[in-house]
């Protein structure tokens, strides 16, 4: 199980902040973050891609995204 | 659409986007808009409120058609993308308090930051205080960032909240349709129009709507934002936004050269004072009530077009604060800072240090 964001409601920078500070602490494995707006979404997978970070799997649920990323 | 969507979230996407406002700016200037104010949210915003009534500097009344454009650009955008989110309900107190603090702080500058670009792309060397004292304020914003500072959570609410600050555009359109300027008359039916001044200078309805429109759709679609782009850039050394701003800046200092426009200098620039402290304590801050709320003036306008709430909150706050500004004398003129200018840059910056020393709290 990795570590799973709930960046729902947060504007920017927060849903970006909190991703890299999950990345910072985990190093490699699988982040699940939750966001509501397209632009957090790109905003998430930009700053997690420039960490090394790729998205895998992309779930939309309403007008919710749920993203993984991940790093071997 | 999925292939446009991309596109602009793309490095050359927000470049394009920056090039495109650059010229067209630059050329809204040369179509009659005033002097390094092709485009300038803050000042635009306080003309509106003049063009009401909110405040009587007779010299800067005008219903800017560019502000009605880019809320309902990005209205239609965010529609006809599906990304039209109602949301609300993040301290839309604060938020309009920071929006007054911002605009009172633009005002002792005279620009927002798309107005800084312009002003150095027009050769107005004062511009880089303004610039570097909003650099200044957003820095500061970022050690609150990092230190937890947040506005809480937005909800999901209802469609027609999301409708509301396009609705009052329309309204605005219409006010500004029905009651056109009357050569050598002041007012016009319930709208003032300044006879002379930046207030006086402006392009043809249309060509400012239509410019409107077209910048609130692409920046509805790449997220364009000056504030972000040096936030992004301290925060977490990202330059995707920053390239955007040097589009525009390299876009409008070259439409300036070419079209004549560009007079280097420090002295008797357009709509602009030598003061440079306060040009750049103003910006410190407007800088951080921008970093503090999360969007620079124009970013505000477009997130309110697509539905956030608590964006035009901060719009509507900055309205107020235009009226405020020019009631109470803190705006500047090409003489100087206000009567109360200064005090105004100074009671703003410790109220938005008290935001966001307060507002802190560990998510997640």
């Amino acid at each position: 199980m990795g570590t799973t964001i709930d960046a729902r409601g947060l504007s920017c920078p927060q849903p970006v902040l909190l991703t890299l500070q999950a990345i910072k602490k985990l190093n490699k494995g699988q982040i699940m973050v939750l966001v509501d707006t397209d632009t957090s979404k790109e905003n998430v997978i930009r700053a997690a891609a420039s960490q090394g970070w790729q998205l895998t799997e992309m779930q939309q649920e309403g007008l919710e995204y749920q993203l993984t990323l991940t790093k071997d | 659409m999925t292939l446009w969507k991309n596109l602009f979230a793309t490095r050359w996407g927000i470049i394009g986007v920056g090039l495109v406002i650059g010229v067209l700016a630059a050329l809204l200037q040369k179509w009659g808009n005033p002097g390094n104010m092709g485009i300038c949210v803050a000042c635009f915003e306080r003309d509106i409120a003049g063009g009401l009534g909110l405040h009587r500097a007779a010299v800067v009344q005008y219903v800017r058609p560019e502000i009605i454009g880019f809320v309902l650009g990005a209205f239609v955008s965010a529609y006809l993308f599906k990304e039209f989110r109602p949301r609300a309900g993040s301290a839309p107190i604060v938020r309009f308090v920071l929006g007054a603090i911002a605009m009172i702080g633009a005002l002792v500058f005279l620009g927002c930051p798309w107005r800084a670009l312009l002003r150095l792309a027009g050769g107005d060397g004062n511009a880089l205080f303004g610039l570097l004292g909003l650099v200044t304020g957003v820095w500061i914003g970022t050690w609150f960032f990092r230190q937890g500072y947040n506005l809480g959570r937005s909800q999901a609410t209802y469609t027609s909240v999301g409708w509301t600050l396009p609705l009052l555009m329309v309204g605005l359109l219409l006010l500004r349709l029905i009651f056109p300027p009357i050569p050598e008359q002041g007012e016009s039916g319930i709208l003032f129009y300044s006879l002379q001044g930046p207030g006086a200078m402006y392009a043809p309805v249309m060509v400012s709507l239509a410019v409107g429109l077209l910048i609130g759709i692409i920046c509805q679609r790449s997220r364009f934002c000056t504030m972000g782009a040096f936030r992004d850039l301290i925060l977490f050394r990202q330059a995707h936004l920053f390239s955007g701003v040097l589009a525009l800046l390299a876009a409008a200092w070259v439409t300036n050269l070419i079209v004549g426009q560009f007079h280097p200098g420090f002295t008797n620039q357009p709509v602009a004072h030598t003061m440079e402290i306060w040009n750049f304590g103003g910006m410190v801050v407007a800088g951080l009530a921008f970093a503090l709320a999360g969007g620079c003036p124009g970013r505000q306008l477009f997130l309110a077009g697509e539905g956030d709430g608590d964006a035009g909150v901060f719009v509507l706050g900055m309205i107020v604060g235009a009226g405020v500004a020019h009631n109470f004398k803190l705006a500047s003129s090409p003489q100087g800072v206000g009567q109360y200018g200064i005090i105004a840059v100074i009671i703003g910056l410790i109220v938005c240090l008290a935001i966001g020393y307060t507002m802190r709290i560990k998510l997640n």
